[in-house]
């Protein structure tokens, strides 16, 4: 296995002045779920957004550092941030459903691309669809509005889109915290499923999610990559103490 | 003593509710007035003639067809510029400008433009556009004024339709590969359109309604033809209202009323259109 993602010393400061993230290296596996987790304002979720450049749309006073994917610079102005997003497919905590029919929410991306064979179309809704575990729940219903969804549909719905793309990697940041514990289920064994063919980066809800989910996990706390490891091991026999204090529930 | 105490509140309940109904039955009453008014009144002025015909004898027999066919010029007119540069101003304002000293300033200047006495706005058409640009006085000098006067309260409307719009649609747009561009083509300026429509509509009604900015700038007392080209004087249903009120002795009143009427029929079947397009929107809004 190599690692798909080398992130090299990277820090960020917003515009405010909050020092989000200090100094991360870290090198994220193919076919892996790696996981980000920590307390809240750790910089799971700015770490995420500088994979797929989401945060030049955020005001940020300073960044530096490397952040290599196949190998190269994405954080290079002259990286071309498109061709990086649809590599890189990003879902949100809260699911965002366009205010359009199913169906045209899962082509929406490859239309922005140019794709305008139906057939081609029509072959990304179904394989994005069943890949995202939601197929047989909404084949019929395809041209409704995909808000008349229900919260877990829409998720998968927004995982779908991502999909749909075929990126390489995916980020997830939180995306089951408003959902029930069913929905909750089919999106880890959908993301179960995924890694076989993808790069998974996930940050987790809750603790527990994170030992459910991970095979490698990262331990962010206030900007600070404390601890990377296993999954299996960071759960159980966590090496630093601030770690250990955050899994066993004794802070956060 | 429980009991009173209840019994008041459910009293005082009531009486705030009715003075409630009844300020609100206030202040309808004068607007159902006047249009009633206006109608009975001018409904017996109303005939084909009227409609379709030139005016005759000074003005007081015969129709007021170049009037209404000016206003309508006018107000296609006032569109023509207003609509994109107003549209294109508020998508400036909304999506792409940083808020920094230069927009405050330029959303300071707008709501203070929206303040600016009509007649000002004329005479600020006359000196630009008439004198210094000689475009004479004109269908296109008094569209050109009409669309500044107007320009306001279309950015303004449209920019807040456009910030109602959620930001995530955007964020998503970007994050599925797409550029700013076309997350608020796609999604952005569809779902903001019915808000811009209704502005939109809402604006021009104002400007078809105006006497003073097209007073020296575009209308014409009596002009026994249609204008044939932007650079004609026109005349125009609000100006016509006034001449015929004011300047000509012994007019018989319907004619006057008559004139208010197909005016008023004028704005108020923009409005109905702009109302009717929101309630539409708002029914199949999807968020
Ligand atoms: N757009 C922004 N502008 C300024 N500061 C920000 C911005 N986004 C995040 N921050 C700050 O950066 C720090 C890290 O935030 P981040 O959202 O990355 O944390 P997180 O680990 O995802 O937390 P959570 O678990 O609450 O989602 C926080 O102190 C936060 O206040
Ligand atoms: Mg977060």
């Amino acid at each position: 296995m190599t690692d798909k993602i080398v992130i090299e010393n990277l820090s960020l400061t917003y515009s405010d002045g909050v020092e989000s993230l200090r100094n991360i290296s870290m090198g994220v596996r193919e076919n892996a779920v790696t996981v980000l987790f920590g307390p809240a304002g750790g910089g799971k979720s700015t770490l995420l957004r500088c994979l797929n450049r989401l945060n030049d749309l955020t005001e940020v006073r300073t960044s530096a550092g490397r952040i290599l994917i196949d190998g190269e610079n994405i954080l290079d102005p002259k990286t071309d941030v498109i061709a990086l997003r649809r590599k890189v497919g990003m879902v949100f905590a809260r699911p965002v459903v366009l205010p359009m029919s199913i169906r045209q929410n899962l082509t929406y991306g490859l239309e922005l691309a140019g794709e305008k064979r139906k057939s081609r179309l029509d072959e990304a809704v179904e394989r994005s669809l069943k890949l995202a575990a939601i197929w047989d729940e909404i084949k019929d219903r395809l041209d409704d509005p995909a808000i008349a969804l229900s919260g877990g549909q829409q998720q998968r719905v927004c995982l779908a889109r991502v999909l749909a793309l075929q990126p390489e990697i995916i980020l997830l940041d939180e995306p089951t915290s408003g959902l029930d514990p069913i929905s909750t289920g089919k999106v880890e064994s959908a993301l179960q499923e995924l890694k076989k063919e993808y790069t998974v980066i996930l940050v987790p809800h809750s603790v527990q999610q994170a030992a459910r989910t991970a095979d490698y996990a990262a331990f962010f706390l206030q900007g600070e990559l404390v601890e990377y490891d296993e999954g299996k091991s960071i759960f159980t026999t966590p090496r630093e103490k601030r770690t250990e204090d955050y899994v066993t529930g004794r802070f956060g | 003593m429980m009991r009173r105490l209840r019994l008041n509140r459910h009293v005082t309940e009531r009486l705030g509710f009715s003075f409630l109904t009844l300020m609100a039955v206030v202040t309808v009453v004068p607007i159902v007035a006047v249009v009633i008014y206006i109608l009975v009144q001018g409904m017996p002025a109303i005939s084909w003639e009227f409609l379709s015909g030139f005016p005759r004898d000074g003005m007081r027999a015969g129709g007021i067809l170049p009037a209404i066919v000016g206003t309508f010029y006018l107000t296609i007119g006032t569109a023509v510029f207003s609509v994109p540069l107003g549209i294109a101003a508020a998508i400036y304002l909304s999506e792409y400008a940083a808020d920094n000293a230069l927009t405050r300033l330029i959303r300071i200047a707008i709501i203070n433009l929206a303040g600016i006495p009509s007649v000002v706005y004329g005479l600020f058409g006359l000196g630009l556009f008439v004198l210094f640009l000689k475009f004479g006085t004109s269908i296109l000098a008094a569209s050109l004024t009409l669309s500044i006067m107007t320009l306001p309260v279309i950015i303004s409307t449209a920019e807040e339709a456009l910030r109602a719009v959620p930001q995530p649609f955007r964020t998503v747009s970007v994050s599925l590969g797409g550029t700013r561009w076309q997350g608020i083509q796609r999604i952005v300026l569809p779902q903001a359109l019915p808000g811009i429509l209704t502005g939109v509509i809402l604006g021009l009604e104002r400007a078809a309604g105006e006497t003073a900015p097209i007073l020296f700038t575009g209308a014409a007392f009596f002009l026994p033809r249609l204008p044939n080209s932007p650079f004609d004087a026109t005349m125009a249903l609000p100006y016509h209202l006034f001449v015929i009120s004011t300047q000509v002795p012994e007019m018989p009143p319907q004619v006057q009323y008559g004139t208010a009427l197909v005016l008023l029929v004028f704005v108020l079947g923009m409005n109905l259109i702009a109302t009717t397009i929101r309630s539409r929107a708002r029914a199949r809004r999807q968020w």
